[in-house]
């Protein structure tokens, strides 16, 4: 019996996780429109802000080249916690009941979800290290992508989730743009996305060594370009406990779904 | 030993009690049907029996599982058709179906299979590759229909499963789910503020009103604890003593020109009455329809009435010109 219902939890996993992938690939929009961004930053804002910077400055990398590993945290960032909005407009038409009611676990369901809204994230940073590779001189290697793509998934399941939380707690589209604005930003800024962390304040260093999301800016600097703050074996550790954390709050919040 | 059963189930939302004490036993086969106005607790019913809301006290039984013990047992034999719309928009029919078979169990051997059939129940297999997004409202519940049912359940639940169709793709989609009970072997629950819809589709009904069931029985029953047909005839002079004295009639009364009777089969004896009330301008035979069963029971008239106005198909009106 156990074996059985395995089974069938993990073809409820693969549907909806499916159904994720297939609206995605619908809407090619979607797919080019969240690509646009963080080709703006890097393009103006990395011009812009690298032609004061002295090259060297930013421990031997262009500016452009720094900010490349944290734009990558950055899509993934504003991209995957957005996708909890989707469970608020699926709450909103009687989709999210046609899941509820299927015999599957709560667990599988949300960890679905969390894994379609993942490889919708995982899209677009595959395609932005391509276009990063070509047109901004960042150098990858076989291990280099293999570890960018291992750093990025784990964070994708960590920010996804934390979205489908806040999705499954709130009631309107307009009150999860409050509260993810309101958690997206500081999680942003504070990680060292755009700057060095080693010659910040004392204050500003503290903070930013509380955001769990410096670790993967961290990581991927580490693994692109060779440069790094806190050490993988920190890294690696903050980020694995980060996302078992996301996942575990937002398994729990999905649970307590009201509709 | 019935498929369903509910003893005092209770539910609360806040201070609001939606579902207040209700105990139904719904058996194997049959088409039963919860009645009452939008806001009676219908909803919330069937939200409990299918375990997506707890219940605050009471508790159901569905095919053998208590639903707040073994919610998984119970969704296993349960299919749902919503009452808004549950598909997505930018998949096609089929792939609708296709995702709905994964996540309920559909053996891989058997998933074509289902879904052409459940395609071909609802006559949508023309239109299964087109996104839902082109499709109508009554074929979208044409195919939820097909889709709570593709996993073969043995209890079908249907929330207000026309709320919102024009009267014809209603009584298409009556037709459908007729089929569907006929053909197989399974118990349909559904709840519905259309009198014409509960009268027509369902074997037993309850009605439903403030959270409790105010009455429980067949279509039929119900009509005729209201004691005969209504017979309305506008006329100047009846003569009275001459009705009262029919057998059929049950009861006569007449005020400002207008003739009201109560009368056992009307249809058969409208001749020989006609003969009794003189000069006739307009005559109106009403048969009982359950919406005169529910405003005799709870004294109102359902809240939200359908489209086509009370009775609908029921009502024969027609009128004798004077000669």
């Amino acid at each position: 019996m156990p074996k059985f219902k395995l089974a069938a939890e993990l073809r409820g996993l693969y549907a909806i996780w499916y159904r994720e992938l297939l609206v995605f690939m619908r809407e090619p929009s979607r797919l080019v429109g969240s690509i646009i961004q963080p080709l703006l930053w890097l393009v103006i804002f990395g011009t812009g802000l690298g032609s004061i910077i002295e090259p060297g400055a930013v421990s031997g990398a262009n500016y452009q080249q720094f900010l490349f590993p944290g734009i990558l945290v950055m899509t993934v960032l504003f991209g995957s916690l957005f996708f909890g909005l989707y469970i608020i407009l699926d709450k909103r038409i009687d989709f999210l009941k046609e899941v509820l009611v299927a015999p599957l676990n709560k667990s599988t369901m949300f960890f679905g979800k969390a894994l379609g809204g993942s490889t919708d994230g995982l899209l677009q940073i595959i395609i932005l290290m391509i276009l990063g590779a070509i047109f901004f001189g960042v150098h990858f290697n076989l291990l280099s992508i293999v570890l960018t793509l291992v750093i990025v998934t784990l964070l994708l399941i960590a920010v996804t989730s934390l979205g489908l939380a806040i999705g499954s707690v709130m009631e309107s589209p307009e009150g999860f743009g409050l509260i993810s604005s309101f958690v997206i930003f500081p999680l942003f800024f504070l990680s060292g996305a755009l700057f060095p962390v080693t010659k910040l304040p004392m204050w500003l260093k503290t903070i930013v060594a509380i955001n769990p999301v410096s670790y993967s800016v961290d990581a991927l600097r580490l693994v692109i370009l060779g440069i790094t703050s806190y050490g993988l074996l920190m890294d690696m550790t903050v980020l694995i406990v980060f996302t078992a954390a996301m996942v575990t709050a937002g398994t729990w919040a999905f649970k307590k779904i009201k509709l | 030993m019935p498929l369903i059963e509910i003893k005092n189930l209770t539910k609360k939302f806040d201070d609001f009690t939606a579902v207040d004490n209700v105990s139904l036993e719904i058996n194997e086969g049959e088409i039963f049907g919860l009645l009452g106005p939008n806001g009676a607790g219908k909803t919330t019913t069937l939200s409990i029996l299918a375990t997506l809301l707890p219940p605050t006290s009471g508790n159901a039984v569905v095919s053998g599982y208590d639903v707040a013990k073994h919610p998984t047992q119970v969704r296993r034999s349960i299919g749902f058709v919503f009452q808004d719309p549950s598909s997505d928009d930018l998949l096609t029919g089929r792939e609708n179906l296709y995702l709905h078979a994964l996540m309920y169990g559909v053996k891989d051997s058997e998933i074509d299979k289902k879904i052409d059939e459940g395609l071909a129940l609802v006559d949508l297999t023309d239109k299964q590759n087109i996104r839902m997004r082109k499709y109508s409202g009554g074929m979208r519940r044409r195919l939820e229909l097909a889709r709570g049912f593709l996993h073969s359940p043995k209890i079908l639940f249907l929330d207000e499963p026309t709320l919102g169709l024009d009267p014809q793709t209603r009584e298409n989609l009556w037709a459908y789910i007729k089929k569907l009970s006929t053909e197989n072997k399974i118990t349909i629950i559904l709840t519905t503020h259309y009198m014409e819809e509960a009268d027509m589709l369902c074997d037993r009904i309850a009605i439903i009103d403030h959270g409790k069931v105010v009455a429980l029985d067949t279509p039929l029953n119900f009509k005729k604890g209201l004691g005969g047909d209504l017979v309305t005839v506008k006329t100047k002079n009846p003569e009275l003593t001459e009705l009262e004295k029919m057998d059929c009639v049950k009861h006569v009364q007449y005020k400002d020109g207008l003739l009201n009777l109560t009368v056992n089969d009307a249809g058969a004896h409208l001749q020989k009455i006609l003969e009794h009330v003189g000069e006739a301008e307009d005559v109106e035979l009403h048969s009982p329809t359950l919406n005169d069963v529910f405003i005799k029971l709870t004294g109102k008239q359902i809240r939200e009435r359908s489209d086509e106005g009370e009775g609908g198909w029921m009502t024969r009106s027609m009128h004798a010109e004077k000669r």
